[in-house]
């Protein structure tokens, strides 16, 4: 489930309404240029919030529930921003079976978001991922590019710490 | 077109090209059962349900979407097939809430009737995890049940696609798709018009209007209130489906002798105040005509269109006719004209409203319908209430008397009848106007231009040296088609009627739900029309004009058409909202 208004406030830009309406007006006389536009839309502001959805709706005329249908229907598009640093926590089998769940559960809680959510300062995102391909450093997370593996629920702490 | 010909279960079936396999075995009386499928509207082959053989196919195919062609061998009941629905039907159930005992569509659901046809042993065979939903309450006309949601997306269908409006459609993906609306908002925060047409195609109870049976109940046990009761003119054309009778029979009499059973103090009729909207609405229209007003005059009856135009067209709420609806005009007279003659405090008198339409619920909260300081009409309730009403009460429809209405508010002419049906307050206001216009009588009352189902039609009269251009268009797709020629000056009209639901209220989302298999190869619509028209015919007095009683609230209350007072009780405004 989704708020109405994403928990971080969203901040877009006049530059970037204005590529977004320029997308719009040369695509949309195109049959099918719904998806096209979303990608775009993405590309430009990162994700898609219910302003930039609604600019997309009101300038398309296809109704808001359509574009929000196919934004939840493909994992690509994103309803939330991503933080200034990006967690993805893998549940894949191997990580799964070593306990990166309790991992997962365990950011949820002490970020205060769920999976493909932000805080509301923009620091932290948190995604689940499947297999990063180092499943002998099992249970595995990532932060930015940085690989953490053979991890505990009490090291994450630690970890979140050396982030500003 | 040539016609092709096919074998069906061993027997030679001939039907049109471009027919689907359900076409050519509904032409052969062979039924195949669907639930997805809705004719011209939801033409997706998702449920399986319709699934027949045919020969050479590698699978199953969908009867609903799959084209006939030359010499195709079909089977529509092998084993192979039974086995398959029944197998689809008991996945759908194994994630359906079956709390059928306490279903408003128990009895009427198709889902229901499919378990009973198809032979389903258990339903709960596939039982694993279920989705969870919260019910959505936060429309003023309907609430949305997705525990009982069967993913077939003919709401989201007609809402998309017949009226334009496309506030409900799927959301997420997989197990986890559920019908919504954008950003999980509740129907109540979207641009929802209320039209019900998402009710009226529903299959299951996942879908139902908010009853207030008990509040109706409760108010004529309430020996201090003063219970009226007023029926628009479509309901009786279609409250005899819910006893059994064939779609398009006429059961006014009954449904007023079932009124006075059910208790209610006085049982009036909304065509009275349908006349009386004529009277206001012909006067508005030739003085905007005559006096360089706003053109075109819209019609303002369905509160659903209204709705749709205050959110879709909000540059237009100019062009609407500032008469409120026949409804909201009944309940203002009822609480003044009514209240006075009888010596009753408009407080202790409750306005009840037996309507085809979802959206007169929500019209009846809206701002500027309060005559006389209370709200104009308190409970309105649709036909399929009305009928759920009677059986509470223990009436046997089909052996009720024929019955007429109280005076003086239960008097009409045809003209009110009609408004039920695409066109008819078009031809009900041309019949006032052209003789205002005139002050000639007509030699023929019937306008047969602006009649019939179709979505849009126009016609152009000339009436006393002027050119009279009107349209009329039903459906809110169809609407939105003509609004914006009319912007763009494509085309010019004086008078235009628009109705929210397509074939007016007669097909209202307030009406007996017709089940798929019935309404995919019938015109509700034209069937229940039919009997409005036919009572219009039977009338000796046609125009409202005409209308005794009507004539009556002028002299003794009202004044004139357009009257400063009749302005007061009688004419509304609108407000401007966004989308959603």
């Amino acid at each position: 489930m989704c708020s109405k208004k994403g928990s971080v406030p969203f901040n877009g830009t006049k530059e970037q309404e204005e590529a977004l309406l320029k997308v719009i007006a040369e695509l949309k006389s195109e049959k099918g240029a719904l998806m096209p536009i979303m990608q775009k839309a993405q590309d430009i502001y990162g994700y898609l919030p219910i302003e930039v959805q609604t600019i997309i709706s009101n300038e398309t005329g296809i109704p808001l529930e359509k574009i929000y249908g196919v934004a939840t229907f493909y994992a690509q598009f994103n309803l939330n921003p991503k933080g200034r640093h990006r967690i993805s926590v893998c549940l894949g089998t191997a990580c799964y079976v070593k306990g990166s769940g309790d991992i997962y559960n365990y950011l949820m809680e002490k970020l205060g978001i769920v999976g493909g959510e932000c805080t509301p300062d923009g620091k932290f995102s948190l995604d689940a991922c499947r297999c990063v391909g180092a499943c002998g450093l099992a249970p595995v997370m990532m932060v930015n590019d940085d690989v953490y593996g053979r991890l505990t629920v009490d090291d994450i702490d630690g970890i979140l710490a050396k982030y500003e | 077109m040539a016609n092709i010909n096919v074998k069906i279960n061993g027997r030679d079936v001939s039907a049109p090209a471009g027919s689907t396999i359900l076409e050519a075995a509904h032409l052969a009386g062979i039924k195949i059962p669907t639930l997805c499928f809705l004719k011209e509207i939801n033409e997706i082959g998702a449920c399986r349900i319709c699934v027949v053989e045919v020969k050479g196919a590698r699978t199953l195919v969908a009867s609903c979407v799959h084209p006939i062609s030359e010499g195709m061998e079909i089977w529509t009941n092998t084993p192979k097939v039974l086995a398959s629905r029944r197998r689809t039907l008991e996945l759908i159930l194994s994630n359906h809430d079956r709390k059928c005992l306490s279903c408003v569509r128990s009895g009427k659901c198709e889902l229901q009737q499919l378990s009973h046809e198809l032979g389903v042993v258990d339903e709960g065979y596939f039982d694993g995890v279920k989705n969870e939903y919260e019910l959505d309450y936060s429309a003023v006309h309907m609430i949305r049940d997705n525990n009982k949601c069967i993913l077939c997306r003919r709401c989201s269908a007609v809402c998309d696609k017949v009226q334009g409006v496309g506030v409900i459609g799927a959301n997420h993906r997989g197990f986890s798709t559920s019908i919504g609306s954008a950003f999980e908002m509740g129907l109540g925060e979207t641009s929802c018009v209320s039209c019900g047409q998402c009710i009226a195609v529903c299959p299951t109870g996942a879908l139902t209007e908010k009853d207030y049976t008990d509040a109706i109940l409760e108010a004529i046990a309430d020996p201090a209130k003063h219970v009226v009761v007023q029926t628009a003119p479509a309901v009786r054309a279609a409250l005899g489906e819910e006893f059994g009778y064939p779609i398009g029979t006429d059961v006014e009499g009954k449904m007023a002798a079932a009124l006075r059973r059910i208790g209610f103090d006085k049982v009036f009729d909304t065509n009275f105040s349908a006349d009386l909207t004529i009277m206001e609405e012909a006067h508005e229209f030739l003085d905007r005509v005559q006096n360089g007003g706003v053109l075109p005059l819209i019609t303002s009856c369905s509160p659903g269109w209204i709705k749709y135009c205050e959110h879709y067209f909000p540059d237009m709420t100019e062009n609407l006719s500032s008469c409120k609806s026949p409804q909201q005009m009944f309940g203002a007279v009822t609480k003044t004209y009514y209240a006075e003659k009888m010596g009753l405090d408009p407080k202790d008198i409750v306005c009840v409203s037996v309507m085809p339409c979802t959206a007169k619920k929500f019209e009846i909260g809206r701002d500027n319908q309060n005559a006389a300081g209370v709200p104009d009409v308190d409970i309105a309730i649709t036909t399929r209430e009305l009928a759920r009403l009677i059986k509470r009460v223990g009436l046997d429809f089909r052996y009720l008397p024929e019955e007429g209405f109280d005076d003086p508010l239960g008097e009409s002419t045809g003209a009110a009848v009609i408004f039920g049906a695409t066109g008819g307050v078009m031809e009900a206001a041309l019949r006032t106007a052209v003789e205002t216009l005139t002050g000639e009588e007509l030699a023929s009352l019937d306008f047969t231009e602006v009649r019939g189902t179709a979505g849009i039609k126009e016609a152009a009269y000339s009436v006393a040296g002027l050119d009279v251009k009107v349209a009329v268009a039903s459906g809110l797709k169809n609407a939105k088609e003509l609004l914006e020629k009319v912007k763009s000056g494509e085309v010019e009209y004086h008078f235009i009627e628009i109705m929210g639901c397509p074939g007016g209220c007669v097909n209202g989302g307030g009406q007996p739900q017709v089940p798929a298999d019935v309404r995919n190869f019938v015109d509700v619509r034209a069937l229940r029309a039919k009997v409005l028209y036919d009572n219009d015919a039977r009338q000796k007095v046609r125009k409202s004009h005409e209308n005794p009683s009507v004539k009556r609230l002028y002299e003794e209350y009202l004044g004139q058409p357009g009257s400063h007072k009749a302005h007061e009780l009688l004419h509304t405004t609108y407000v401007k909202r966004t989308i959603n």
